[in-house]
């Protein structure tokens, strides 16, 4: 659980902020609401994480709340796992 | 009690705005001045102005004649680094403070406000940046480096101020510009622009090209005034939110000059979209009018309506929305949610105001655009003549006569550009619609290759220029795509060079090339590997048809092909 969200986080930073950028983020950071990953960039961590994971998320469930934290992330990641 | 349309039109004149403006022909006319010193005057100087709150919840009021003081403050500054007068200064920053207050104080200094989405990636910074000869950057540390990286390649660039650059490790000519703590300039004057004097320049997408700059002047305010008042219906004791960012036209005709002209205190939220957080920021500013975009709208009605039913929006008095045509069902459930419809708005950056509308008071069919502002003349023309085409389910280009006062007076260093914008003495905006009896606009679509993508107008050209700097891709085609939220996403079609291979990785490595090189907007959201794109027997490559093969709609005449 925590390689994944370890891996998710360690995508955010690589794609969504700058080289250089030191702005700490955490499991909880809140990337939409708080302007890292906008809701346009949403669709690229998307297709990230169904690569990655093999998965299949529905746009029903792709919302910027879902895709708000890498906790959130993560447990969306976990849903369609199982499912 | 509602003054109806009809009431709207008799005698009107845009001089009724002047008057309540207090402006006469001639005399000198500052957009910056009218909208923080004359509201002091005028006794509002301890009214708020602007309630700031980010997505953490801090937050802070301004008053008006705290608006007043601090663009002083910064126009003093720019002035005193040897910035003058006429200067392109860009604001290239989040929604802080700092930008709405700043846009008012390069007007004051007689500057050339050039705002630009904070989003963009360097790529879309340097081409406008570079097009307007842009003399100053006014950033924050978070998009600082963006400007850095093009810094060498833009020589007229000689000032980059950072607003929260204080004690941060900043290169030349880099320089902190903390907008509080700026001496208080005594006496400071204001510079007398005149009504005709270059104010704002947005840049906007087009067809062909890279993007134009759409240069308004100072008299915009006497539109944006007047539609604001009528239009959003604002009152002075409204509060009143706008959440269009100010790197676009409908932030700083409607999210700065429209509501402060007006007097009227505006809250504005510095924070991506949540539904629920924009609720909760609704309900605990107790917000009376707000103007919105479809594509917003769409997101909220996604989150259901036992969300919204949480938080107290009894405030709410007047709802508005612009961008992109608002569908009839977002109209429905508005008046499901909050009692009242959304009134649908058009307009474009090159209007500078709404001239096409659903005024308070007048019946709304959803699904329609409602019906020309007065003082605009409209109608719909073939867009090859000119000729009207107002027949029973006649579609044609919609169409204005030249000569509101918003109207932008030209595309930066680009006449031929704007002048090809007109034909038979009609300004044509290149959307498609149809008139009903009733006098009702219905919108059909575009008439050209522009993307609509929540909202926002993405031009094919720049996407397919920025992608065949991608090594793989040996050309390419960016068009729209049907999208339930966003109206319309970017698609695009890749052919790759030899060596290459389409697979997943790439798509998404291709992707992000975009989205960093120019903005999230641009992305395409999808990419379709193909051996060949089709073509003119010149070799241009015929976007209609990709596009047409989107919608599901017919392709059209195809003789002219080259490949096929």
């Amino acid at each position: 659980m925590d390689d994944q969200k370890k891996m998710i986080l360690d995508y955010v930073v690589r794609e969504y902020l700058e080289e250089d950028d030191d702005t700490e983020i955490t499991y909880d950071t809140e990337l939409i609401s708080g302007g890292i990953v906008d809701s346009f960039s949403m669709v690229s961590l998307k297709r990230f994480l169904e690569k990655k994971y093999n998965i299949s998320i529905p746009d029903a469930d792709a919302s910027p709340e879902a895709f708000d934290t890498v906790n959130s992330i993560s447990a969306l990641v976990d849903r369609f796992k199982k499912a | 009690m509602t003054v109806t349309y009809a009431e709207r039109l008799q005698g009107f004149d845009w001089s009724l705005a002047e008057k309540d403006l207090g402006i006469r022909r001639g005399d000198p006319l500052n957009i910056g001045w009218h909208c923080s010193d004359r509201l002091c005057e005028l006794g509002l100087a301890r009214k708020p102005a602007l309630i700031w709150e980010d997505h953490t919840g801090e937050s802070h009021t301004y008053t008006f004649d705290d608006v007043r003081r601090y663009s002083d403050a910064i126009a003093a500054h720019l002035l005193s680094v040897g910035l003058k007068p006429g200067d392109r200064i860009c604001l290239f920053m989040d929604r802080l403070a700092e930008l709405y207050i700043g846009f008012l104080g390069v007007l004051k200094m007689g500057g050339i406000v050039q705002p630009l989405f904070s989003a963009f990636g360097e790529d879309s910074l340097w081409t406008r940046l570079d097009n307007a000869g842009t003399a100053a950057v006014i950033t924050q540390m978070k998009h600082v480096k963006k400007v850095r990286r093009i810094k060498e390649r833009l020589p007229q660039l000689r000032h980059i101020f950072v607003v929260d650059g204080a004690g941060q490790a900043l290169k030349a000519p880099e320089t902190a510009l903390a907008m509080r703590e700026l001496p208080r300039p005594a006496g400071f004057k204001v510079h007398p622009t005149t009504a005709e004097t270059p104010s704002v320049l947005h840049y906007t997408s087009g067809t062909t090209g890279q993007p134009k700059g759409a240069q308004h002047v100072h008299y915009s305010i006497v539109s944006q005034y007047l539609t604001a008042k009528w239009v959003l219906d604002l009152r002075p004791d409204d509060i009143y939110w706008c959440n269009a960012d100010p790197g676009w036209v409908t932030g700083t005709s409607y999210g700065i000059i429209g509501p402060w002209a007006n007097g009227v205190t505006q809250v504005v939220l510095d924070a991506g979209f949540n539904a629920e957080a924009w609720y909760r920021f609704m309900a605990k500013h107790r917000v009376t009018v707000w103007y919105s975009a479809p594509t917003a709208i769409r997101l909220l009605m996604r989150d259901g309506n036992e969300l919204v039913r949480r938080f107290d929006l009894s405030s709410l008095r007047h709802l508005c929305s612009v961008g992109e045509p608002l569908n009839a069902e977002a109209v429905i459930w508005s008046q499901e949610v909050f009692g009242k419809p959304f009134h649908d708005t058009f307009w474009q950056t090159e209007t500078g105001c709404i001239v096409i509308t659903n005024f308070p008071g007048m019946k709304v069919k959803p699904g329609s655009m409602g019906r020309p502002f007065p003082g605009i003349t409209a109608t719909v023309v073939d867009p090859a003549t000119g000729e009207p085409r107002t027949g029973p389910g006649q579609v044609g280009v919609i169409a204005l006569r030249p000569g509101w006062p918003s109207q932008i007076r030209g595309y930066w260093n680009n006449p031929e550009g704007y002048r090809k914008k007109f034909v038979n003495g009609w300004y044509l905006c290149g959307d498609r619609a149809s008139i009903d009896p009733d006098g009702y606009f219905w919108f059909v679509g575009r008439d050209d290759d522009v993307i609509n993508t929540g909202g926002h107008l993405v031009g094919p050209f720049e996407i397919e220029s920025a992608l065949l700097e991608h090594p793989a891709v040996a050309e390419s085609a960016a068009v729209a795509t049907p999208d339930k939220v966003n109206m319309e996403v970017v698609k695009a079609f890749v052919a790759l060079k030899p060596g290459y291979e389409p697979d997943d990785d790439l798509e998404l490595e291709i992707m992000n090339f975009i989205r960093k090189k120019l903005s999230p907007l641009a992305m395409p959201q999808s990419i379709e590997f193909v051996d060949s794109l089709p073509k003119t027997r010149s070799g241009k490559i015929i976007r209609r048809i990709l596009r047409a093969q989107e919608f599901g709609e017919p392709v059209g005449d195809i003789s002219t092909l080259m490949n096929d």
